[in-house]
């Protein structure tokens, strides 16, 4: 892992967590908003951070499908939010060396621009399918939700970590 | 024999293959839904795997909405109680003139010898339980379903006016287009002169727009739209909206015409669902006939397909 201030070995990460936060960012992507363009994609969060940090369990098959899924919760254009997922998750896992090195605000940065990406691929599609603009607000969501990565890497790090307490009856 | 390396570090396909795989995946599915709508079957497969999800997701917020109602102070429910009695009043007068008025036009119908028109309708109330995150489209989600018998095309209303109509129905939920999504059309009629036209939804601007009105329709600013009752989707004579804005334009052959929807279109919570269980407008020949041979495929060839197609 990159630098960041303290270094700490990681355990192995469980499968288990994976599955439940991505279920959690379904959830909570599904939860009614009263203003659609400030709500932060936490899906698209969930999947860019799991493939910076897993490149090798978490990748474009996961991302096609979690996009799949919120076409299908949002009656959106099935493949819109597929194609946006699956392009997020090519770029987080190229990245995903280079983003470790950076601070957790440098990883923000580099985050926005992802989700950026994938909700101008998104805005494409709809576009060329015959849709209207609705605004440059909807840029909004993603900066909003790259302003969470601090947060969200934190909390989903969390199982990972050892506990600090060191065992004295150890040698080593 | 082959120089490769062992595989030690097995990864599948490279990043970009697999990118390119899933990107096509992905057009093909956008194409496949945006022009030929032939993707429902992967929807609603998909769809029953996110309504629990979905239902879940919504448990909060209803649970915080069942605790508000709980608290609701004893003088706030009089009062509504009265202005509902009230409202109730005005609707029952406005009903019993409403039949007086109906048997006396039954009577001059069957006078002129016209064909009687039997409004047929049956409703029911249906709860949105939320709005599609989808910037781009103005549709929500109400909690009945197919399992509640509901068949997409049905319009959808409240107190004011029409709202919409059903365009997907899922097990549990269906999705409504709200009238002002950029894609949806209603057939309507200026209640003042019966002059005949189309709105189209204003997408954003939560306004409704009459297109294809000639520079020199009669038509002014206050009128009152209802629908016509010509694409027999709609019933006849449902409020729609009011003309806010008529403005003719001598370079331009039609009149640009805004209004306003009557209902409470993007915040009401509960609506009621039509079910027109008279005879329904059948589908165009052509289109019953391809659909019955794509039901049951047989040996046929093309042409002889486009015969049966041209029957009947």
């Amino acid at each position: 892992m990159g630098p960041e201030g303290r270094q700490t070995i990681l355990r192995p990460v469980r499968l288990s967590t994976i599955a439940v936060s991505l279920g959690a960012a379904l959830l909570l992507n599904f939860v009614p908003w009263s203003n659609l363009a400030f709500a932060p994609d936490f899906v698209a969060l969930t999947l860019a951070f799991w493939c910076v940090r897993q490149p090798r369990i978490i990748g474009l098959g996961a991302g096609w499908l979690l996009g799949l899924v919120m076409d299908v919760g949002n009656a959106a254009l099935l493949g819109q939010h597929a194609l946006a997922y699956s392009l997020l998750a090519f770029c987080a896992v190229t990245l995903s060396r280079r983003i470790l090195w950076f601070p957790l605000w440098g990883q923000a940065l580099h985050i926005a621009a992802l989700l950026l990406l994938a909700q101008a691929v998104a805005t494409v599609v709809r576009l060329a399918a015959g849709a209207e603009f609705p605004g440059w607000g909807i840029a909004l969501g993603p900066l909003g939700a790259a302003l969470l990565w601090p947060l969200v890497s934190v909390l989903l790090l969390a199982p990972q970590r050892r506990p600090i307490e060191v065992d004295d009856t150890r040698p080593i | 024999m082959e120089h490769t390396p062992p595989p030690f570090f097995k990864r599948g396909p490279a990043p970009v293959v697999r990118l390119m795989f899933f990107a096509l995946l992905s057009m093909a599915l956008i194409v496949l839904d945006a022009r030929f709508r032939y993707a429902e079957g992967v929807r609603s497969a998909l769809a029953l795997a996110t309504q629990p999800l979905q239902l879940v997701a919504l448990a909060p917020a209803a649970a915080v909405r069942r605790i508000g109602t709980f608290f609701a102070s004893q003088s706030q429910l009089a009062d509504e109680n009265a202005e509902l009695r009230g409202k109730l009043m005005e609707a029952t007068l406005a009903a019993q003139r409403l039949e007086a008025e109906a048997a006396e036009g039954a009577r001059l119908r069957r006078l002129v010898g016209a064909a009687e028109r039997v409004p047929g309708v049956t409703a029911a109330p249906a709860e949105i339980v939320y709005s599609a995150r989808d910037p781009f489209a103005r549709r929500v989600f109400i909690d009945k379903g197919a399992r509640e018998g509901v068949l997409a095309g049905s319009p959808v209303i409240d107190e004011r006016g029409v709202v919409g109509q059903v365009t997907r129905v899922h097990t549990l939920l269906s999705e409504i287009t709200l009238l002002t999504d950029k894609d949806q059309a209603i057939p309507v009629q200026v209640a003042r002169n019966g002059l005949r036209a189309v709105a189209f939804g204003g997408g954003a601007s939560g306004l409704l727009e009459l297109r294809y009105l000639a520079a020199n329709a009669e038509i002014v600013n206050g009128d009152r739209l209802v629908t016509s009752g010509i694409d027999g989707i709609y019933p006849q004579g449902l409020a729609v909206g009011t003309v806010t804005r008529v403005e003719r334009d001598a370079t331009n052959t039609f009149a640009h015409v805004l209004c306003e929807p009557a209902a409470g279109i993007e915040r009401g919570r509960t609506v009621l669902l039509l079910t027109l269980s008279g005879a329904a407008v059948a589908p165009p020949p052509v289109e019953a006939a391809a659909e019955k041979t794509r039901e049951k495929p047989t040996g046929k060839t093309r042409r002889q397909r486009t015969k049966d197609a041209r029957g009947p």
